[in-house]
């Protein structure tokens, strides 16, 4: 499951990213979000989706998506 | 009247919580795999770093047992105080609108704040004086009130902003400056800053703290009688 903040929603550590990057010198680079990541095993895919709205992720500021392997 | 202040793994101002609350009345606490809340008349959710604040803050503890049985609690009228970690763990059970963001700034920080109380009306705030501009602490990563343009509109109509960091306190980003908001029916209540490190001028910076929870004594009489 890939979480994200959603979009609209100030994302302090995007924008510190984001601010990072050209002192490095990567230029060109902008509308940084980060997010997190959560692997795991199931047995029943369907419990994927009750689980990011419960738990995983807070649907009122975050958007997630699911990918199966 | 009695307390009862829950305290989960990683909970670190429960004690100072205890202390605040027995100026006004009895008080114990609740570890959080109990469901008992121990014929309690306000509940106090404390600050800290409840499960470790895994995943995001707030968000494991509400599912504890202890919260299950506050979740219960609050919908029959119950008093219900969270504060910092504890207003983090309210908004994720869904018992105040909106979440706690990171600070804009992404710092840890730890200052006394000068709040302005917007309204003395509620059973958390009728002890303390109206308008009255309170001095307190505050000390958090995950502080920045976040909830949508629809739900602040509301809010504001409904009087449910009960707190606002005064101009030049805004520190962690808060929308419409907000440090404090209880939920429609008036009775939970959640806040960022700390009351109950504010209850003596010594080691609180100031005793303005107390007045939330003798508001609270005064709103439990007030209900039993």
């Amino acid at each position: 499951m890939l979480i994200r903040p959603k979009a609209g929603i100030l994302d302090p550590q995007g924008v510190a990213v984001e601010r990072a990057l050209p002192a490095l010198g990567f230029a060109g680079v902008e509308n940084v979000h980060v997010g997190r990541l959560v692997e795991l095993d199931v047995q029943d895919p369907s419990q994927l989706q009750p689980m990011c709205e419960r738990l995983l992720a807070n649907p009122l500021v975050e958007d997630y998506e699911i990918i199966l392997e | 009247m009695k307390f009862a202040v829950l305290q989960f793994p990683g909970s670190c101002d429960e004690v100072d919580a205890l202390t605040a609350a027995r100026r006004v009345g009895d008080a114990e606490l609740v570890w959080h795999r109990e469901r008992d809340l121990r014929g309690a008349d306000a509940v106090i959710v404390p600050g800290g770093f409840s499960y470790g604040d895994y995943l995001r803050a707030g968000a494991i503890a509400r599912f504890s047992p202890a919260m299950e049985s506050v979740i219960e609690f609050a919908a029959a009228g119950g008093l219900v105080l969270g504060i910092c970690n504890g207003f983090q763990v309210l908004c994720e059970a869904r018992l105040l609108p909106g979440a706690l963001l990171p600070n804009a700034n992404l710092r840890f920080t730890c200052r006394q704040v000068e709040l302005e109380l917007v309204n003395a009306r509620t059973p958390f705030t009728i002890a303390c004086a109206e308008r009255a501009r309170l001095s307190i602490p505050a000390k958090h990563a995950w502080g920045r009130y976040y909830a949508d343009a629809d739900t602040l509109a509301a809010l504001e109509r409904h009087d449910q902003v009960v707190l606002r960091y005064a101009p030049g306190h805004n520190f962690n980003g808060s929308r419409n400056d907000i440090a404090g908001v209880c939920n429609a029916a008036g009775n939970v209540f959640g806040l960022m800053p700390h009351p109950e490190h504010a209850v003596e001028q010594l080691t609180g910076g100031s005793a303005d703290g107390l007045c939330i929870f003798s508001s609270m004594a005064l709103a439990a009489e007030g209900a039993r009688a």
